[in-house]
Formats: C-alpha cells, structure tokens, sequence
C-alpha cells in the first residue's frame, strides 16, 4: 500500500519533472515561435501605441483578441479583413456609441491618431499565425449581410 | 475555537460576504445588458461591469482564504498568531486596496488585461498586503514546532499564488507575448496552485468533521496535489493553442490538460471515501454539505465541463466563447466559492459559540445556490453551443448571433435570481451568528473532542 512518504516523493517529483520542461518549452516558445509567428519585426511604433490604447481603455472587457477578453462584442483578431478600414476608423471616431446590431459600445471618439494606431495594432494582430484560429466557417450563411 | 488570534478570520469572511454580494449586483448588470437593458451603459459599461465582477471574485476569494489561512494556522500549529493587530492592518489595507481598485475601473483607470485589470501602482500595494499576510503565517508556523502536511500544503499554495503574481505585472510590446505570461498567473493560478489551497482547506475539513485518521487523509492530500501539479503546469499549454505560440502546445496542452480532471477526481473520491469512513461524525452537518459538494461540483465545473472544451480539435471552435463562461462559472463556484462557504459554515459556530448546524435557512442556502448556479451554468451552455455552430461553423455574423440567443439569458437572469437568494440567506445566516467571542474559546479538557 501506499505509504505517505512516497505519496510526498510522487508530489514533489512530478512537480520539479514538469515544472523544468515547462519551463524549457516556454523558453523555446518565447524565443523561437512567437518572434516568428508574429512577425514581430512588424511591431512598429503604432502598433504599440495602438497596443497602449488598447489596454488603457480595457477594450478586451468587451471584446475578444486572439480569442481572449469578454464575450459580449465580435471577436476582432481578424476585423480588418472583415470590414476594411473605413468601417474601424466609423466605429473608432464616433461620438455617439456605436450600436448597428443593438449592442452599444462606448463612444471613444478617438482622433485620427489614435485610430490609426489601434487599426496598425489590429492589422498587426491580423496577421500573426494564429494554427488556424479564428476557424473558417463551414457554410458561408445568407444572414452574413452588414 | 482554541486560540483567541483565529477570531481575526472572522472580520476576513465578513469582508468576503460583502464583496461576494457586490459581485452579483455587476452580475445582474451584465445579464440585463445581454437581453437588450443596458440601462447603465453611460456609468457602468459592459467592461466596466466585466472587470468588477470578476476582480471582485478573485478577491473576495483570496479573502476567504486569508480567513480561512488564518483560522487554521494557529489550530494546526498549536501557537497563537504572531500579531493579531498586523493581521487586522492587513485586513483593512487589503479592502482600501480593493475598493480603489474597483472604483478606479469606473473611470477608465485600469490596465485593460482580463483578470488582471488591477493598475501597476496598485499592483504594488497588493504585493506589499500579501507580503504582510505571508509574513503573519509564515513566522506563526516558525514559531511553532508543530508542521502538518495539511499547514504545508496550505502555506505553500498561498506563497506561490503570491510569487505567480509577478509576472502578470510585466508589460509586453507583443500581445501573444502578454498573453502568454498571463496564463502563469491566471491558469497556474486556479490549476495549480489554488488547488493546494483549496486541498489544505478541504483536508482540515475532512479532519475536523470526519474524524478519520490525519495519516490517512493527508497521504492522499499528496496525490491530490501531485496528480494537480503533474497535469496542470504542462496542462497550461491549452491556452497556447491560438495565440501565436508553436503548434508543440497542440499537442502537450491537449494531452497534459486532459488529464487534469483526475485530480478533481482524485478530490471527489477522497472526499466521498472519508465520509463513509468516518465514525465520529461531527455535528455541523451543513459545514459537511458544503464540504462534499465542493468536491463533487468541482469536478463537474472544472474537470468535466473543462475536459469538454480542452481538445484543440474543440478549443478551436469554443476558443473565446460563452462556452468558456459556462465552465468559468461552475468551476470557481464549485471548487472556490463553494470551499469559501464550506469553511465559513464550519467556523462560524466555533468562533461565535452559536451553533446553528441543521437550520432550514441554512439548507435553503446551500440548495438554492447550487441549483441556481447548475441553472446558470446550462443557460451559458446552451447559448455557447448555439454561438458556436451560428458562428464559427455557419459564419453567421457575432451580432446577429447574439440577437438570436438572447432568450437563454432571460433563463441565466431567472437562475441568477434563484441562486442570490441562497447566496443572501447564506449571508442572513452569517449574521445570525454574530460575533466572534472569547467565550467561544474550547477549554483545554475538552480539546480532546473533535471540534
Ligand atoms: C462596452 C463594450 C465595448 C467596449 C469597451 C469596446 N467595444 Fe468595440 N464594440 C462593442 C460592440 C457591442 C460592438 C458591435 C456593435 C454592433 O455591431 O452593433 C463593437 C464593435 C467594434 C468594432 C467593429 C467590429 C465588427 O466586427 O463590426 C471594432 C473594430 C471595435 N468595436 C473596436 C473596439 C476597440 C478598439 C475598443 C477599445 C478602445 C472597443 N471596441 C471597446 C462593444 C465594445
Ligand atoms: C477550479 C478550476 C478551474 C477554474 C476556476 C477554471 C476557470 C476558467 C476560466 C475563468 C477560464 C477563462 C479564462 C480566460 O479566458 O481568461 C477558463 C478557461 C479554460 N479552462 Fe478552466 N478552470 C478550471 C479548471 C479547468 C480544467 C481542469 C480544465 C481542463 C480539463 C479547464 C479547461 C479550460 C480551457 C480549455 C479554457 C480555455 C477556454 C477558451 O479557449 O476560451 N479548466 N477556465
Ligand atoms: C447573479 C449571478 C451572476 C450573473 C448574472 C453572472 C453573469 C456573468 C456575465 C454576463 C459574465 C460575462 C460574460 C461575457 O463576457 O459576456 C460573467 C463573467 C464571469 N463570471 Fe459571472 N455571473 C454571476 C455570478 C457569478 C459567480 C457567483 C461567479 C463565481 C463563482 C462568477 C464568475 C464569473 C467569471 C469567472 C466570469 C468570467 C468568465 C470568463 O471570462 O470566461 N459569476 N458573469
Ligand atoms: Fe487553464
């Protein structure tokens, strides 16, 4: 049966085993995929102002990037292919929140700076290789009009 | 109660029923925003409400645990707390921290990080509060010649939950770089080491109110943690599916990941097991209630609806949905909700000397919670479901989703209701017993007795 010493070893064991190739896997991830994947040459100074106002303003309480944040707004990781520009730059600059399908967002009313740096951050994200996320649906549906 | 320092816990759980019935006001904005009223928009926005609802969880939680850390440190070290007036500084200071913090995300100050929206300066102050916290266990367990496995475990879960902190402070030009050490704090956190905590909790639990043998229960204390460990560090890797990280998550998160149920398995058997063995049960019978059904709704919320969307070949689909709301909910309901309450039932008769173990408010408390937060939990489940064939499979535009499953809150509203009314009879109940007192001191002949 098993004694309360090895029920310790198998705890303590298993932790430091794991732990070190967690550890290894992260650094290899950190150091090789992700500079890849994300093109992180393309990190430009606007994308990292529009990165800032990203997080000051807690848009991911809202909305979902890379498939993390709240679930209340469309996930926007690929919105720029989605809606072009034009449509972003509308709903980055409206005084009034913006709400086509009923659901308000706040009114930022960002000037033209601080919209062009939020659509070079998003076009940044837009980009990065997500291994297939956001999946490409199976049916195109007739309701997809806006 | 044997040593007049546990009565601090007291003013910890007090603070924490507050701050829990606060969390489901922003709850109910939420769920009211979701069916087209969201009457508070120009005050309290959707991220406003999102980021208050959930910090108030983390903290309310971590509250309870601070509560429950110090009612059984001293027990189980058989010493005083070092400083009983330290611990009520760092009560005090914890609350001014988190009420800032929380009246500061209604005017945009915040860092904009899901779960760890607490801004840089006021990061620093909760690192300095939880320094103090660790300090005051820390030193009383020093004092003490007395080390159980079950302090240990307990301690240890609380020093590295503080130390995973950190690197949820560092700031990142590259998102997927963020994201990714998000995940040490957020995941490490409630799949790893807070199971350390909440197996302490639940094995001091089992001790006190089963009364089967400390050798036995702390020996599968051991594999409980090992087995949560073993598959939750690498099990991080189901969060580095689809944000730019190497397609080697893929397949070490979907293996490791699927075998983290088995700790909450492992917690359900254990938990199950020392009741039918205990003989000398104790008379807290609601304390009991709550204590199983930790275990059993645990592994509903985080092990199986967990494993249900932890697959990549899933994640894919559910990556980001209400499908994720519905395991959030019943998994840190079950697994840390629900030990919060379970070890408040136990001490509120010992710290104030009242013992209201079988009333009917108490059951109507513990039942209509739990039936409520099940109700919850399928409302989010169905609305997910339909989400994630509307969108992902059929590509019907997010909005247009949403307008269609808009019915399935009305149902979450209508199970939100059933379980605040449990959560407010629980908290009459708390306010039944009063104080803690000095009368409620066990006398040493009686120590022998279970308490
Ligand atoms: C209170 C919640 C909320 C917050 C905060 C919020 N949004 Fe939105 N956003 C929405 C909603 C809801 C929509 C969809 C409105 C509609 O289509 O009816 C939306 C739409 C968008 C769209 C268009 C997406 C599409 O597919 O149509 C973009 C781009 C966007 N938001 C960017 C942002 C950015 C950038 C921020 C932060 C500065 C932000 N949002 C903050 C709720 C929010
Ligand atoms: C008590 C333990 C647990 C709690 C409190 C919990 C809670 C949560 C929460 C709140 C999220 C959302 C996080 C975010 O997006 O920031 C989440 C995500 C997730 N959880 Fe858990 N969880 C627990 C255990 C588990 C277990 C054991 C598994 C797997 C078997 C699991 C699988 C997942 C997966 C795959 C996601 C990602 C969902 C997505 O892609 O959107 N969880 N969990
Ligand atoms: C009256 C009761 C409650 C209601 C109406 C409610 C409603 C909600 C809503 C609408 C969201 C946001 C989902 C989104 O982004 O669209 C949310 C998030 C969340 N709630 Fe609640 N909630 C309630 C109680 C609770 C309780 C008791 C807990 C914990 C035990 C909890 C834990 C969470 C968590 C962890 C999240 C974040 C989920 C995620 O990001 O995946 N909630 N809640
Ligand atoms: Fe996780």
């Amino acid at each position: 049966m098993l004694t309360k010493s090895s029920a310790r070893i198998f705890f303590l064991g298993g932790t430091i085993v794991t732990f070190v190739i967690f550890i290894g896997l992260s650094w290899h991830t950190l150091s090789r995929d992700v500079p890849q994947k994300t093109h992180e040459e393309n990190i430009t100074p606007a994308v990292i102002a529009g990165k800032h106002l990203w997080e000051n303003n807690n848009c991911m309480g809202c909305h979902t990037i890379m498939g993390e944040g709240g679930y209340y707004a469309p996930e926007l990781t690929k919105v720029v292919e989605r809606r072009g520009e034009a449509y972003i730059k509308a709903v980055l600059s409206s005084k009034t929140p913006w709400q086509p399908r009923g659901r308000k967002m706040v009114a930022y009313g960002f000037n033209e700076k601080e919209t062009q740096d939020l659509i070079a951050f998003l076009k940044w994200v837009g980009e990065t290789d997500l291994n297939g996320f956001p999946p490409k649906p199976k049916y195109k549906s007739t309701l997809n009009t806006k | 109660m044997k040593y007049k320092s546990q009565k601090v816990a007291y003013w910890f759980f007090a603070l924490a029923m507050l701050l829990l019935a606060l969390q489901i006001v922003y709850g109910f904005i939420m769920g009211f925003a979701r069916v087209g009223h969201d009457v508070l928009h120009d005050f309290i926005p959707f991220n406003t409400a999102r980021a208050v609802h959930t910090n108030l969880l983390v903290v309310w939680l971590l509250t309870g645990f601070m509560g429950a850390a110090y009612y059984i440190i001293p027990e189980e070290a058989e010493e005083e707390l070092v400083s009983v007036k330290l611990a009520y500084v760092q009560l005090i200071s914890l609350a001014i921290v988190g009420v800032v913090a929380i009246a500061g995300y209604h005017f945009n100050y915040w860092e904009g990080r899901k779960f760890l929206e607490i801004p840089r300066p006021l990061d620093y102050l909760v690192v300095i509060n939880v320094l103090l916290f660790l300090g005051l266990i820390l030193a009383t367990l020093f004092k003490s010649r007395k080390r159980t496995t079950t302090s240990l475990v307990l301690t240890m879960g609380l020093v590295f939950a503080a130390l995973l902190y950190l690197p949820g402070m560092i700031w990142f030009d590259n998102q997927s770089v963020d994201a990714f050490f998000r995940w040490w704090v957020v995941h490490l956190w409630v799949e790893g080491v807070w199971e350390l905590i909440l197996g302490g909790i639940l094995s001091f639990l089992l001790i006190k109110l089963t009364g089967v043998d400390r050798e036995v229960i702390e020996k599968w204390l051991y594999v409980i943690v090992g087995l949560t460990f073993i598959s939750g560090i690498l099990g991080t890797g189901h969060h580095y599916y689809f944000i730019g990280t190497g397609k080697t998550w893929l397949i070490i998160g979907g293996i490791f990941s699927a075998l983290e149920p088995l700790a909450f398995l492992g917690m359900v058997l254990f938990a199950v097991a020392m009741y039918r063995k205990g003989e000398k049960k104790h008379p807290n019978k609601l304390a009991l209630s709550w204590t199983i059904g930790t275990a059993i709704v645990a592994f509903v919320g985080a092990g199986l609806l967990g494993f249900a969307h932890t697959l990549p070949q899933v994640n894919l689909y559910t990556h980001g949905t209400l499908v994720t709301a519905m395991h959030g909910h019943l998994a840190f309901w079950g697994a840390y909700a629900m030990i919060v309450l379970a070890f408040i039932s136990y001490a509120m008769p010992n710290l104030t000397g009242r013992k209201l173990y079988e009333t009917s408010r108490g059951s109507y408390a513990f039942w209509l919670s739990n039936i409520g937060m099940l109700g919850m939990t399928a409302a989010f489940g169905v609305a997910g479901v339909a989400q994630v064939y509307l969108e992902r499979k059929m590509g019907m535009d997010f909005g247009d989703v949403q307008n269609e499953i808009k019915v399935h809150f009305v149902v979450l509203i209508l199970c939100a209701t059933m379980f605040a009314t449990g959560i407010t009879l629980y908290i009459l109940e708390f306010i039944r017993y009063g104080r803690p007192t000095d009368e409620a001191l066990e006398v040493p002949p009686q120590r022998a007795a279970i308490s």
